[in-house]
């Protein structure tokens, strides 16, 4: 009884806890409040169950370990690595789900009623396939693996094979918990389903990958509450749930596609179109082009992707930002949402470079900008500014909400090569008459800017 | 384990529905700005599985493999409750207002 009070206040401060994140100036609260409800679930449910010197040290040891592992991910991670950490993550929290499944179903089957089994079934397919599409995912975040997707024939025949198999041994398993051996097929094909399931999801597609696993990690902490008949778990199970939810559903809306289009239809496997036509070339630039061109700006609008993160270069744009603000140049930035490898990505990367929050505006508030901005910037970003989407049917992107960064005055594309981003398709921006290309690593190149401004300057 | 009764269910289901729409509420309000700590945060909430897995290991009567599993668990949840807090903390110290303010 005592424990369900506290159990109470804890499920209250994770509600507030999210309610204070929804603006900068609380948001630290609502860390805080998570945390004093984390804190207290664990203190009481310790405090008021039957704790052995045995059973104590399992737990003081497990906990301990947890901390040395966690401590250093948290601190000492760099911000540029923040999607990788929160796949790692989503992956430790399906596991925990999948092996309490599993050590409960071990302990207690068959003594164990239908709807506790079936709920158990539905946490074990959840945490084990969070578990291992999370490692891939992490895996390509961290380029172990090809960031590109991986096709092979039948692959979706293949995943709903392999899905159907554990959700029928989850049904019979409901129905004959005695069987272990179907528990066994059940574990290992949720954890094949999850690899399956990542395995052809290209690189850019990540930001609604992690935010649909996010998903399945609460869901199965709330399958788990059903099963120990346990509200603080259902609720803060079903936070996380929806959280995740609400991220992928608006990740898949910035990309104008549909939650089985980035599951299955493996975009970006192939550069799609054949160039037919006259051959289209570019106007490569030197960094002294675009500075000169710099020179009397009023409006600068920075446009950051995922090449931003890879070069490190926030620190640089900065940097930047602060000769062309010292000259009275207004530096703002253009945030799209799906930029980056997770939601939020750039906004984070740039207020770690101490960007002031108020500058990085979102995709609605900064297009009517554009028209009056002297030039646009965009650094590593490719497929979001692409104005095919507003006009080519034919274009795999058709449709998708872009920055209209063409609109500028004149823009300074940023890029490595002139290689395609993810969508594999050819960037028209890059042959308009006001775009000025410059090749090179970001970093590198406004790294190059910053000196070449001082230089005019001395 | 004990037996769940059929109204502890339904009370259950209820609690599930009522707390995920109070979710999707409060998640669609948060600034676009923060979906990174966002999903840290609830990331790190989603780790009160550890929850569960304390109850299993204390629950007594266990034997080795599943004590190994419960605490193999126990730890699991405990990095993303201790990191995913921490994480969250050092991302939000990094936002600040023009002029210097911090969040």
């Amino acid at each position: 009884m005592k424990t369900q009070f506290v159990y109470l206040a804890s499920a209250a401060l994770f509600i507030l806890s999210i309610k204070w994140m929804s603006q900068v100036r609380s948001s630290r609260r609502g860390n805080w409040a998570g945390s004093l409800a984390m804190l207290l679930a664990v203190a009481g449910t310790l405090a008021y169950t039957g704790l052995t010197t045995t059973s104590l040290g399992w737990v003081s040891g497990a906990i301990a370990l947890g901390a040395i592992i966690g401590i250093p991910m948290a601190v000492f991670m760099p911000m540029t690595a923040v999607p990788q950490r929160t796949a790692l993550s989503h992956a430790f929290g399906g596991l925990a789900a999948g092996l309490v499944g599993t050590a409960e179903y071990l302990q207690y089957a068959p003594h164990i009623g239908t709807f506790a089994m079936g709920a158990l079934c539905a946490e074990m397919l959840l945490g084990y396939l969070t578990f291992t599409g999370s490692m891939l995912a992490f895996g390509k975040l961290q380029e172990i693996i090809p960031t590109q997707p991986i096709i092979y024939p039948l692959r979706n025949v293949i995943s709903i094979a392999t899905l159907l198999v554990a959700i029928g041994s989850g049904v019979f398993l409901t129905m004959h918990p005695e069987n272990a051996t179907v528990m066994w097929t059940l574990m290992g094909s949720s954890l094949l389903f999850g690899i399956l399931l990542v395995l052809p999801i290209g690189g850019a597609d990540m930001p609604t990958v992690i935010a649909i696993l996010n998903s399945y990690a609460g869901l199965s902490a709330c399958a788990m509450g059903f099963v120990m008949n346990n509200k603080l778990l259902i609720i803060a199970g079903a936070l996380d749930g929806s959280s995740g939810l609400i991220l992928s559903i608006l990740m898949c809306k910035a990309m104008n596609r549909s939650f089985a289009n980035v599951l299955f239809a493996g975009v970006g496997q192939t550069i799609v179109k054949a160039q037919t036509g006259p051959v289209k070339q570019v106007k490569a630039y030197t960094v002294e082009d675009a500075v000169s061109m710099l020179d009397g700006a009023r409006l600068v609008i920075v446009v950051p992707g995922y090449g931003l993160a890879v070069a490190q270069a926030q620190h640089a744009v900065k940097e930047l930002a602060a000769v062309l603000n010292a000259r009275g140049t207004e530096v703002k930035y253009a945030v799209h949402p799906v930029a980056g490898r997770m939601p939020g990505h750039m906004n984070v990367l740039l207020a770690e470079a101490d960007v002031p929050y108020d500058d990085l505006l979102e995709l609605e508030h900064v297009n009517p900008l554009f028209p009056e901005a002297d030039m646009a910037i965009v650094l590593g970003a490719n497929d979001v500014v692409n104005p095919a989407a507003r006009h080519d049917k034919s274009s795999p992107i058709y449709g998708m909400p872009i920055l209209d960064v063409d609109k500028a005055r004149s823009v300074m594309v940023v890029k490595r090569s002139m290689n395609p981003g993810f969508a594999g398709v050819d960037n028209e921006l890059f042959y308009l008459d006001n775009t000025m290309m410059v090749f090179g690593d970001a970093k590198k190149v406004v790294t190059e800017m910053v000196a070449d401004f001082k230089r005019i300057a001395a | 384990m004990h037996e769940i009764s059929s109204a502890d269910i339904i009370e259950n289901l209820f609690v599930f529905v009522l707390a995920s729409f109070l979710g999707l509420e409060l998640i669609r309000g948060v600034s676009r700005l923060l979906h990174t700590p966002l999903m840290s945060l609830t990331n790190a909430i989603s780790s009160i599985a550890i929850v569960g897995s304390l109850l299993l290991v204390t629950a007594g009567g266990m034997n080795r493999t599943t004590t190994l599993l419960g605490a193999a668990a126990i730890c699991c949840s405990a990095i993303n409750a201790i990191g995913g807090f921490m994480i969250t903390e050092r991302i939000l110290k990094m936002f600040k207002r023009k002029g210097g303010g911090a969040a």
